[in-house]
């Protein structure tokens, strides 16, 4: 069958007025999907803009990228024999869902080694620039940096996970003028060049955080992942009133100072997240554009969901890899081509909405950037809802303060004892004495972020680090102390309550639950995401 | 009822004095294949390919396919330029191709080897989607030939060495497809196939096991201003590094190819024996295993 090519003019997002003639919205529902009528007069839907066109060449636009950078000198001129050279690249929580191959991370290494090779560079590493995340399996390096590199360089050591733990791999770079400590991997900091790959998926992705994260630890990061930064971060999409972007470009430019030098490299993807044909296709459309045959394929993906073992469906999901297409690529001096990037992420994500709204609604799918190949625990359910959407806004948020936000989710008491096993912990003992981030930040963080236990799991398995659920909790601490109430819709009603949220069996009985805090005939939105989009609040 | 017979087939003469019409040749260079690419025999080639092409390398060559990301982006039509060692390099290749690229692909073969007679050619125009190429001279009707199928959206594969290897070692690539790539201004895709000489070598007539591959380049156009002998040159060149690429790897591949250390892949200039030898034991094997004994030139 011939490959359906995307449409010629992709159409805008924009806010649909529910009315009688609206059709059930599609609501992501973990593994699974809900159709839901929302009320007639006073809902609306945000809908995401059509996926761009892709960059018909882009082998072509990453050389050209390469060789005419922005703000620095080629990438050729930069690479001299006898040197030191760092590729670090983004981890598997880019993109969300993992891409077809080749990944673009792939294609740009490929083109900066072969500049590499052709200057006669033999010191090469390649770091998957992780921080405290877990480290990537051999086959998930594989599919990030494709076959070739993978072969060239895992067996000899020189591609492998960057590790924050390590007691003689680390080194502080020195202090910003407001005290925040900037670490860095040993191997970059002593590299003469360190070449960092980006996928920018959010507005929040790349810059200096790619470098003053990424290649940092424990001591580097709680600069900024803090209760404090990310309460002040409105919202930490938007780099002009993040805290947390602020904070990520002073340790930037201790970096710049004290560093090595940094080759940004930035690269953009369109929201093809379920491809214009194939199973999951319809997932793309909007509802009343649905055909006969999306419709029979709908019922039909449903009917086989719901009567599939959970662990089926996880493998079905995780399986899907997304047709995305790189629509621009810019590389040389950091904030020059973060500056770029950025208005990329907007040309794709942003979506103009007037006003507030009393109640939020979102359907949250099966996938955070902490649960590729793995469960989405309760802790990453929250995340997804008041850490990463919530967020996705640019001016104020979606929901007015004080409003109600209702995420559909199943929740299920459920971890993966090997990718998260200080969620457990988390989970079991901290939200159950308490959900406030700032008393937990003051009481628990210190004993779980240098437990040895974890340190290990995290060295040599594949475990986030024993800080990270915390760095969860607090993601959606601006939202938790925003918002009224928070409700979710057909969740396990015990997980939900450790979480401190209010569980619904529906969505018409979470709608009569939030008019306890709104009020009646509240306004409603539905954030309609995935694919990804950003709210542009003004009025 | 004899006499009806003999009327059907005996031709009457020529009577005395008249030249006798000369027919046109249909078989050659000269075979029409337009049938063959018609969406019935399209059909037919799919089923072969299902039912005969893929089992067998799969049985024969269990090969490993390295590159197809280099060829995702490309739908045709295309000039796909291999190396060749045996007649299982088109088997290797129908099976290996991606399915968009397959099901639109004409292979320049030999006009005198696969055309002999008009059966000969209809088996090869249908199962292998085979048009007919003079090998051994420039001629207006192969141009045409091939020409047609890129200018009706085919792709082509062409085997620009002009032969099977007769010793291991490639030959000097003709500047056939480079001309067509600059004449229908359509890229060139360089393909290394590597064990399949093992498999069904030259002058042999069944097939034996053994491990094969091949490994898709990036595709290549020529230069408005380029000549094709030197584009010729290049698409070797690549075959050639992929070559390296698929014995010592990627990255010290690209590092040979900046110091044209690129080992030859027409081997060096010796007497047959020493061609031979120089082609060494297959990655794991022993050079006095007993299996290498037969590797030996037969002189």
């Amino acid at each position: 069958m011939k490959k359906k090519k995307p449409v010629a003019n992709p159409r805008p997002g924009f806010v649909l007025e529910v009315d009688r003639q609206t059709p059930s919205i599609l609501f992501h529902h973990g593994e699974g999907f809900r159709l839901e009528k929302l009320p007639v007069g006073r809902s609306r839907v945000v809908y995401p803009g059509e996926p761009l066109r892709g960059l018909p060449d882009p082998d072509g636009a990453i050389r050209n990228a390469l060789l005419n950078p922005i703000d620095d000198d080629p990438l050729p001129s930069l690479l001299k024999p006898g040197m030191k050279l760092t590729i670090a690249f983004d981890d598997i929580s880019l993109p969300l869902p993992p891409m077809q191959r080749p990944d673009v991370r792939q294609r740009i290494i490929e083109a900066v080694l072969d500049m590499a090779a052709e200057a006669g560079v033999d010191d090469v590493h390649l770091i998957a620039a992780l921080c405290l995340h877990r480290r990537m399996t051999d086959a998930e390096l594989r599919h990030a940096v494709g076959d070739r590199v993978f072969e060239a360089f895992h067996p000899h050591g020189l591609l492998y996970n960057h590790d924050a733990e390590d007691p003689d791999g680390m080194v502080i770079l020195g202090q910003t003028e407001k005290g925040e400590t900037v670490q860095m991997s040993r191997r970059a900091a002593e590299s003469d060049l360190v070449v960092y790959v980006n996928i920018n998926l959010v507005s929040m992705d790349g810059g200096w955080k790619s470098t003053a994260t990424g290649l940092a630890g424990y001591e580097g990061v709680k600069a900024h992942h803090n209760v404090h930064t990310l309460r002040h971060s409105r919202s930490f999409m938007d780099q002009d009133s993040s805290e947390l972007h602020r904070s990520n470009w002073r340790q930037g430019e201790v970096i710049k100072a004290h560093g090595p030098r940094i080759f940004q490299i930035e690269s953009t993807l369109n929201t093809n997240t379920f491809g214009h044909d194939g199973p999951m296709a319809v997932l793309q459309k909007r509802e009343w554009e649905w055909s006969m045959a999306d419709r029979a394929a709908f019922t039909a993906m449903q009917a086989g969901l719901e009567r599939m073992p959970s662990g089926a469906r996880r493998k079905v999901f995780h399986s899907w890899k997304a047709p995305y297409d790189m629509t621009s690529i810019q590389a040389g001096e950091v904030e020059a081509v973060h500056k770029r990037t950025t208005e990329m992420v907007y040309a794709q994500h942003l979506v103009p909405v007037q006003g507030q709204t009393d109640v939020l609604t979102m359907g949250l799918p099966y996938l955070t950037p902490y649960n590729v190949n793995s469960i989405m625990n309760p802790i990453l359910v929250m995340v997804q809802g008041l850490g990463y959407f919530f967020n996705l806004y640019r001016g104020k948020p979606l929901v007015r303060e004080g409003g109600v936000l209702i995420m559909s989710h199943p929740t299920p008491w459920e971890f993966h004892p090997v990718h998260h096993p200080s969620y457990i912990d988390f989970f079991e003992q901290v939200l159950a004495d308490t959900t406030d981030p700032v008393e937990i930040e003051k009481r628990y963080e210190k004993q779980f972020a240098e437990d040895e236990w974890y340190r290990h799991l995290y060295r040599t398995s594949h475990a986030y680090h024993g800080v990270h659920p915390f760095y969860m909790w607090y993601w959606g601490s601006h939202a938790m102390a925003y918002l009224g109430q928070v409700i979710v819709v057909g969740g396990d009603e015990r997980a939900v309550s450790r979480l401190g949220f209010k569980p619904a069996s529906t969505l018409a009985d979470a709608l009569e639950m939030a008019t306890d805090t709104v009020g009646p005939k509240p306004t409603i939105t539905h954030y309609h995401n995935p694919p990804i989009l950003m709210a542009d609040v003004t009025g | 009822m004899m006499g009806w017979l003999k009327f059907i087939t005996q031709p009457p003469a020529t009577p005395k004095g008249l030249t006798k019409l000369e027919k046109t040749p249909k078989t050659g260079v000269h075979y029409d294949t337009a049938w063959a690419h018609r969406p019935a025999a399209k059909l037919i080639r799919r089923f072969g390919v299902w039912s005969f092409f893929k089992p067998a390398i799969a049985f024969y060559g269990n090969p490993r396919v390295v590159g197809t990301d280099r060829i995702s982006n490309i739908n045709g039509p295309v000039i796909f330029a291999a190396n060749h060692h045996s007649h299982a390099d088109t088997s290797l290749l129908l099976a290996t191709l991606p399915s968009r690229l397959r099901e639109n692909l004409a292979i320049a073969a030999g006009a005198d080897y696969f055309f002999p007679n008009r059966f000969a050619g209809a088996l090869s125009a249908l199962f292998i989607g085979a048009i007919p190429i003079e090998r051994t001279k420039i001629s207006k009707l192969s141009l045409r030939n091939s020409q047609k199928a890129l200018e009706d959206g085919r792709s082509l594969l062409i085997f620009p060495e002009g032969g099977r290897s007769p010793d291991g070692w490639s030959s000097e690539h003709k500047p056939g497809a480079a001309y067509l790539a600059k004449r229908c201004g359509v890229p060139v895709i360089p393909i290394y196939l590597d064990g399949t000489g093992s498999i069904l070598p030259k002058g042999k007539n069944w097939p034996k096991r053994a491990r094969c591959a091949v490994v898709f380049g990036h595709a290549m156009m020529i230069g408005d201003d380029e000549n094709p002998r030197d584009f010729a040159k290049k698409v070797e060149k690549q075959v050639a590094e992929l070559a390296d690429e698929f014995g010592s790897g990627w990255w010290q591949a690209r590092r040979n190819a900046y110091r044209n250390a690129t080992p030859e892949p027409t081997g060096p200039e010796a007497g047959a024996w020493r061609r031979r030898w120089a082609l060494g034991p297959k990655p794991g094997q022993r050079r006095s295993s007993s299996t290498d004994k037969r590797r030996w030139p037969e002189l």
